[in-house]
């Protein structure tokens, strides 16, 4: 990264308080995730049914669950898998939707007609239940959570990205580009996909938060993760049957973790979008 | 620097699209040449195809039919798709009408400059990317300062300079002028104009100065061509056109244009009705049949063609020959 | 006076400023602009972009954006000050006695509604026609405005009609109530010369029928010299000059008009008589010098720091500058 990037990277943080705290919140999801494991009091897996169900206190912060575990140490390690989740779903389903998207909008013809089916099949099913569906059929580990979340996310950057680029495809630069010397690819890959990308990224961090949910639900359900590893999906779902007898705790912890993490990423777009998009350079 | 000759010959240029059930004819039967040096004006409003007739020539669009030829070679024949890596891709390069769509955004002044240095520049010029661009700024007026800007930090007439810039990048021999200045400024027009036109003295390069303007053209042409509904109706000396147009839509087009000081109430030439459809087009009509205040039976059942009335003055109007 | 004693003016603008609270701090786009506008007379403002003339029209009938702030001035048209106005007073003359047609027609009009409704809007609102008469006087005012087949026409939208049927259908729209002024705003930019030409023969014609007023704001000099009776020729939110056309061009007295004139392609000989001039716009934030010209004038004389005077140096005839020629 150049200085000149860099300092418009910092200009764009600090300039909206928005993006500021959301910036600021990833950060430290980002160290929970990685420093998380080294940091917690206690071991997450350890059970202790002396103190099992035990309400928020100054030892146990958020309380115990009911095989005695800390709920604080339980929710901060899941920090790690359930991002990892997310951005490797978000990742594999951007790089792949956005340039199969891209390629079948600036050409059109047999690439565009294939893209759109594919597209169309996928979103002709309820996107949790092709999920499922996926998950089920093709084994419950965590690497086919990524898988199933990539897929259902496929359609909305390919047909972005082709909207994207159908409309650069005519302009001016594009024609310049070919004038130079460009030829198809090279056209798409360096003049015409860099261009599609700004939009795309307020996109990709409401994903992430959507692919967090997700991966939790089929979590929530026994798809992909299981118990015991943390999760916050798992977490929650082993906490809703406490919640009527009164031990809300363990639910709502990993539930506010997670609300707070897909919230994060909402609020990221913004800024993300002001990053990649050199019209925002002053 | 100068040679002599033709450099570009066009024969019977036609381009056509479908339209539903029919063909839109959107260039139809367009012959015409440009020297060596030389400066063709092409005139024409909206929906006469000169942007059509402006793309078969930089081949970023293959004809229906007829020939090109540039320096002697066929370069119609090649298909547009791969005219990207023929040796005439470098000779034949364009100037947009609007420099903000036609700058990559995300390409600052110098990236757009030496886009085509290094896609199509030979050896010693790709040695020196930095150098050459540096030179290229000076020579078209852009301060060195400016090349590490986007094109939204620049001002129109910057913009249009980076523009300039990259088409005489690779020292072509036909520049393509698609309105350059019609998004300008009337401030910062007569510079670019001025620039153009030294940079065709200097350079010997050949311009097809494309626009609707013909104030515009009458400064910087040598010839004018009259385009109208995908047929050439008017060409010659720019100087003649001017002063003594043949052609009814030429008298009209020259009518039209605002000039301070001449009388309001002076009889003009107003054009009733719409051009008549471009799709599927009674090939033995004239397209200015039915707007034209002087047309008369013979319009109707025989397309005129081009034929000289002057030296170098030619006219499609049964009017005149 | 510089008005026939005997006739007060249609409009009247003293004055006006205009500024924008924008991010990067106040621009002063429009600064103590002054002219008038008599009863069927034809006023053009031309300027370059971004010398303040469309902020001046919108100003007038007060539909600036939210950051704009109209910090001065008085516009008194028939008795009202248009700037002074409340809301309620406003909405009776804008479309009855004041109008506006567009630059970009296509976009000026409701792209998902036919075109003859659209008329039939402004009837139904301003002119009391009942809504059995609507369509048969849309139509006419259709056929007014010289659509072929109106008929027919009522029903279009404006994808289907041509940018030179669409500036007519904004015409139609505008006139249909006879206001005694038409602010044409862009009127004929992006259109065809041709048609500019018939679009601007139409609006006289029909600004004649009816002694309508007419401000034509336009960035062509040329365009101005042939329809306008006066011409106000703005710089960077300043009037430089006002006077009546042949004055203008006969004796421009501000630098920059006549620079402008000379920078106009259709009165020039030759390439080299071609004037260009130097420098850009000023930035219009911030601190500003009391001529906003003098950066790019090559009359520049340390008197020029002064305050700008504004002098009536012919009859009818306004300059500001402190070095006319």
């Amino acid at each position: 990264m150049t200085s000149a990037t860099f300092r418009h990277v910092r200009h764009v943080v600090t300039e909206n308080p928005v993006t500021l705290g959301a910036f600021v919140l990833f950060l430290l999801l980002l160290l929970l995730a990685v420093l998380g494991p080294a940091l917690v009091p206690y071991d997450p897996l350890k059970t202790d049914t002396v103190n099992k169900l035990q309400p928020p206190s100054a030892r146990h912060w958020f309380g115990t669950d009911q095989l005695g575990r800390d709920v604080l140490s339980r929710v901060v390690v899941a920090t790690r898998l359930d991002l990892l989740i997310a951005f490797s779903a978000v990742t594999m389903s951007f790089i792949v939707g956005s340039l199969a998207g891209a390629a079948a909008g600036m050409w059109g013809g047999w690439t565009e007609r294939v893209v759109s089916r594919v597209t169309d099949t996928i979103m002709a099913f309820p996107l949790f239940v092709l999920a499922m569906g996926i998950v089920a059929a093709l084994g419950n580990t965590i690497s086919n959570v990524v898988l199933a979340t990539a897929v259902i996310n496929l359609p909305f950057y390919a047909r972005m990205a082709r909207a994207e680029a159908n409309v650069r495809r005519e302009a001016g630069f594009v024609e310049a580009a070919r004038l130079a010397g460009n030829g198809d690819v090279r056209v798409l890959a360096a003049h015409v996909y860099p261009n599609c990308l700004p939009p795309m990224m307020v996109q990709a961090s409401l994903n992430l938060g959507w692919a967090m949910l997700n991966a939790a639900g089929l979590a929530f359900i026994g798809l992909g993760v299981r118990p015991p590893t943390p999760e916050w999906g798992i977490l929650v779902a082993e906490g809703a049957s406490f919640i009527l007898s009164g031990e809300w705790w363990i639910a709502l912890f990993p539930g506010l973790a997670l609300m707070v993490a897909v919230f994060c990423f909402n609020l990221l777009g913004d800024g993300l979008r002001d990053i990649i998009d050199p019209r925002r350079r002053t | 620097m100068s040679q002599t000759g033709t450099r570009l010959e066009v024969e019977g240029l036609a381009k056509r699209f479908r339209v539903g059930a029919g063909w839109l004819h959107a260039v139809d039967d367009v012959s015409l040449e440009i020297g060596a040096g030389e400066c063709v004006g092409l005139v024409g409003e909206s929906g006469c195809g000169k942007s059509t007739l402006v793309r078969l020539i930089t081949r970023l669009l293959d004809p229906s039919a007829g020939r090109i030829r540039f320096v002697g070679q066929e370069i119609g024949a090649v298909p547009a798709a791969r005219f990207a890596r023929a040796p005439e891709r470098r000779l034949i390069q364009m100037v947009f009408q609007d420099p903000t769509d036609s700058l990559n955004p995300r390409f600052t002044a110098f990236d757009a400059i030496a886009d085509p240095i290094r896609r199509l520049g030979d050896v010693a010029h790709r040695a020196d990317i930095a150098g050459r661009v540096g030179v290229l700024a000076d020579m078209v007026g852009l301060p060195r300062e400016l090349l590490g800007r986007f094109p939204h930090q620049l001002s129109g007439g910057q913009k249009q300079r980076v523009g300039i810039a990259r088409a005489i990048a690779l020292d072509p021999r036909l520049l393509v002028l698609d309105e350059p200045t019609s998004a300008l400024d009337v401030s910062v027009q007569a510079v670019i104009l001025r620039l153009l036109d030294d940079l065709r003295r200097r350079l010997g390069i050949s311009y097809l100065f494309v626009s609707h303007d013909l104030s515009v053209v009458r400064l910087l042409a040598d010839r004018v061509l009259v385009m109208y509904l995908g047929r050439l109706v008017e060409a010659g000396p720019v100087a003649d056109v001017f002063a003594a147009p043949r052609h009814p839509y030429t008298r009209a087009l020259l009518a039209s244009v605002p000039v301070p000081g001449r009388r309001r109430d002076a009889a003009r030439l107003r054009l009733a009705g719409e051009p008549r459809s471009p799709i599927d087009p009674a090939p033995t009509v004239c397209r200015f049949f039915g707007r034209c205040p002087d047309g008369f039976e013979r319009c109707a059942r025989e397309m005129p063609e081009l034929r000289p009335v002057a030296a170098g003055h030619a006219v499609a109007c049964h009017l005149h020959g | 006076m510089s008005v026939p004693a005997c006739t007060v003016p249609l409009l009247e603008v003293q004055d006006l400023s205009v500024e924008f609270r924008t991010r990067g701090g106040l621009v002063r786009a429009v600064e103590h602009v002054s002219f008038q506008v008599a009863r069927g007379e034809t006023v053009g403002v031309v300027g370059e972009s971004g010398s303040g003339k469309s902020v001046t029209a919108l100003a007038l009938l007060r539909i600036l954006d939210p950051s704009a702030r109209i910090t001065s001035g008085r516009a008194v048209f028939g008795g009202l000050d248009l700037l002074a106005a409340s809301e309620a007073e406003l909405a009776l003359q804008r479309g009855r006695e004041i109008s506006m047609i567009f630059q970009n027609p296509r976009t000026a009009l409701n792209p998902i509604r036919p075109v003859g409704r659209q008329i039939g809007d402004v009837l139904l609102r301003h002119a009391n026609v009942t809504r059995a008469d609507v369509r048969r006087r849309a139509v006419e005012l259709l056929a007014r405005v010289q659509i072929p087949d109106p008929e027919r026409r009522y029903a279009a939208y404006p994808f289907e009609l041509s940018g030179g049927m669409c500036q007519r259908v904004m015409i139609a729209l505008a006139l249909a109530c006879s206001p005694a002024l038409l602010i044409a705003d862009e009127p004929t930019t992006g259109l065809d010369v041709t048609t500019q030409a018939t679009i601007m023969d139409l609006i006289r014609e029909l600004a004649g029928r009816t002694r309508m007023a007419t401000i034509l704001i336009t960035h062509d000099l040329a365009l101005a010299a042939e329809h306008a009776d006066r011409i106000v020729v703005m710089h960077a939110g300043h009037v430089v000059e006002s006077a009546p056309t042949a004055a203008l061009f006969a004796n421009p007295r501000h630098p920059y008009t006549a620079k402008l004139i000379a920078a106009t392609p259709q009165a020039a000989g030759g390439l080299e008589e071609l004037a260009a001039i130097p420098g850009g716009l000023p930035d219009l934030t911030g601190e500003l010098p009391p001529c906003r010209y003098h950066a790019r004038c090559e009359r520049y004389a340390p008197i020029c720091d002064g305050p700008l005077p504004r002098a009536e140096v012919l009859p009818g005839h306004v300059v500001a500058c402190a070095k006319p020629i």
